[in-house]
């Protein structure tokens, strides 16, 4: 959306259209310049991968002395054994992409007017909507579609090399897929990235508003509040809302967005998708429109706020 | 056709009025050189020009209201507030395509072109970088802009003196061509003497001075006179008076020049000379009157 609005912005401009001239694209470069600045981005989550790997072919050397103990299981359970590392190795990523997420957010407005860099980025023609739009697009679009083709790589992997010694036992691949289906995991993992983006939306929001206006400390700024608030709300009424609020909108996104759950009783069974309870569910709007709230408020602070 | 335009041009920080009502107009194809003590309001009022600020009173650029319509005046206005504000990380070949990418009045090959009279790698991160050559690398892509109004805000501050020389020669020979605009700030004031067209000088929020260099060079006389010529050239009431090698040096406002003449040395001041003169002499009534 921002794409067009610019560019309609600056073939208005006079004289703009010098002959042959590219079109320019604000919001586009700005977010490559995102990644060109910040490579943890995408470079944590795959040195989380590697990490996972790496354990994993741990577990499978060690493998040969569990399988006696394997062998006694009902399928179900084994099944659950099997499965469970493709799990972890899951949120594992989807956690590193999160924790990069949040520290990009409490970062980059903060940094940029520390260093003075903000000088030059408000030197060029790109509005300060369209700058925090880019910003927005990392946590919310970039870092969880790099998590998932991430772990996706990743699992096929595992999938693989779990595969090479079931095959050198006499294991096959069917037996393997049955407890691993990779295409229904997948399509799960996209609904789970994609609920727990618009999940932790105002979340991210707060951090870039507080970016853009404190002069000291994002970090503290960032958690010792809310824990103040948590505990004030605890001594003086002796309730817990502050938080419970916000263990809700840490965590609360998987249960809102499936049904069903990782039991292992009475047997092993992926949780089922159910967006229609996921959009009913009034903390998703809430906490989009907080989202939307704050995310003005940091537009406003960065036209407002000079460098430090 | 005026590219700066302000009337009662006022901002208070808290208890601080950093611009005092300040009354200007930058004619198109001029150079404007703002001079002032630390503090004086220069970055305020060039933040107010530059729309990085909210102020009270008038003020358009290039006709438009600075803080309302920043993002457009931004294709038509470049500026290098402060050295090195170029991102750290940044290649030499990021900055360039970031700007391409963003700036529809951005000539890459202008900027590819000056960049290749530098010693500048395309490869090297700003970080990498001297002072005098990330302000190179400033200027080059500011260069490279088509731009109608240029603002610098100290652009040599901490370089020697060779890349502040070249800095000037630069812009006057390869940027500046008396349909645009450029307003200068710096404390070397020496260095730009000879490339404004017109002279500033704000203190405390206000203007104390405001004339074309023509008018300058008309109005100041500075005469340089031997002890015994000392109470003669008092009478003609000059403006301030200071001491060197024996002699003393006196500057008039509006003085006829052929009778100062006869009294000792005649030539044109210093902007330097005439700030202290002007400035100098106001923080010291200040004081006296404190």
């Amino acid at each position: 959306m921002s794409i067009e609005a610019d560019a309609g912005a600056a073939s208005g401009s006079r004289d703009v259209a010098v002959a042959g001239a590219p079109h320019s694209r604000p919001y586009l470069w700005s977010l490559k310049r995102e990644l060109w600045e910040n490579r943890s981005v995408w470079m944590a989550p795959l040195a989380a991968a590697g990490f996972v790997l790496f354990g994993f072919a741990i577990s499978l050397m060690r493998s040969p002395h569990t399988l006696k103990a394997i062998s006694k299981m009902t399928p179900e359970k084994l099944a659950g054994i099997r499965f469970a590392p493709f799990g972890i190795s899951a949120g594992g990523l989807i956690l590193s992409t999160i924790v990069v997420g949040i520290f990009y957010c409490l970062g980059t407005l903060y940094n940029e007017r520390r260093d003075r860099s903000i000088l030059f980025w408000k030197s060029m023609p790109v509005s300060d909507l369209t700058t925090l739009l880019a910003k927005i697009t990392i946590p919310l679009v970039v870092l969880p579609v790099i998590a998932f083709f991430v772990i996706c790589a990743t699992q096929l992997l595992m999938f693989g090399l779990d595969l090479a010694v079931l095959a050198s036992r006499g294991g096959a691949f069917a037996q393997l897929w049955s407890t691993v289906p990779l295409l229904h995991i997948w399509a799960l993992l996209l609904y789970l990235l994609a609920a727990l983006a618009l999940w932790h939306a105002p979340i991210y929001a707060y951090l870039l508003a507080l970016s853009a206006s404190v002069r000291k400390g994002p970090l503290l700024w960032a958690v010792l509040p809310p824990i103040a608030l948590a505990i004030f709300e605890k001594l003086a009424f002796d309730t817990n809302y502050v938080s419970r609020v916000l263990h809700e909108r840490f965590f609360g996104s998987f249960e809102a967005a499936f049904s069903g759950g990782f039991g292992h009783k009475p047997m092993f069974r992926f949780p089922d998708p159910d967006p229609a309870r996921f959009f009913a569910t009034p903390g998703l709007w809430i906490g989009l429109v907080l989202a939307v709230a704050l995310f003005a408020f940091a537009v406003w602070m960065r036209r407002r706020r000079e460098p430090m | 056709m005026a590219s700066i335009e302000a009337k009662g041009l006022r901002k208070v920080f808290g208890k601080t009025v950093a611009l005092d009502g300040i009354d200007l107009a930058v004619e198109r194809g001029r150079i404007l050189g703002l001079i002032g003590p630390n503090g004086a309001g220069k970055s305020t009022a060039l933040n107010a020009i530059l729309g990085l600020i909210p102020y009270e009173g008038e003020l358009k650029v290039l006709g438009r209201n600075p803080w309302a319509a920043r993002n457009e005046l931004m294709q038509d206005v470049c500026f290098i507030a402060d050295v090195a504000v170029l991102p750290r990380w940044m290649r030499v070949s990021q900055a360039l395509d970031y700007v391409a990418g963003v700036h529809p009045r951005f000539d890459r090959a202008k900027a590819e072109a000056l960049l290749a009279k530098t010693s500048i790698r395309r490869s090297s991160k700003v970080r990498e970088l001297s002072k005098g050559m990330v302000t190179q690398l400033h200027l080059a892509i500011v260069m490279a802009i088509d731009a109608w109004l240029l603002v610098l805000d100290e652009p040599t501050l901490g370089l020697d003196i060779l890349y502040r020389k070249q800095f000037y020669d630069s812009l006057l020979n390869d940027y500046f061509d008396h349909t645009r605009t450029i307003v200068v700030t710096t404390h070397q004031v020496e260095e730009v003497q000879n490339i404004l067209t017109d002279l500033m000088f704000i203190d405390q929020g206000r203007i104390v001075l405001s004339c074309s260099m023509e008018a300058f060079e008309e109005r100041y006389t500075e005469l340089t006179v031997n002890p015994d010529k000392l109470a003669a050239a008092r009478a003609l009431k000059p403006m301030y008076e200071r001491q060197g090698f024996g002699r003393t040096v006196l500057l008039f406002d509006r003085a006829d020049r052929p009778a100062l003449g006869a009294l000792g040395e005649v030539r044109t001041p210093s902007i330097a000379d005439l700030f202290v003169a002007v400035i100098g002499n106001d923080s010291q009534k200040g004081k006296l009157a404190a």
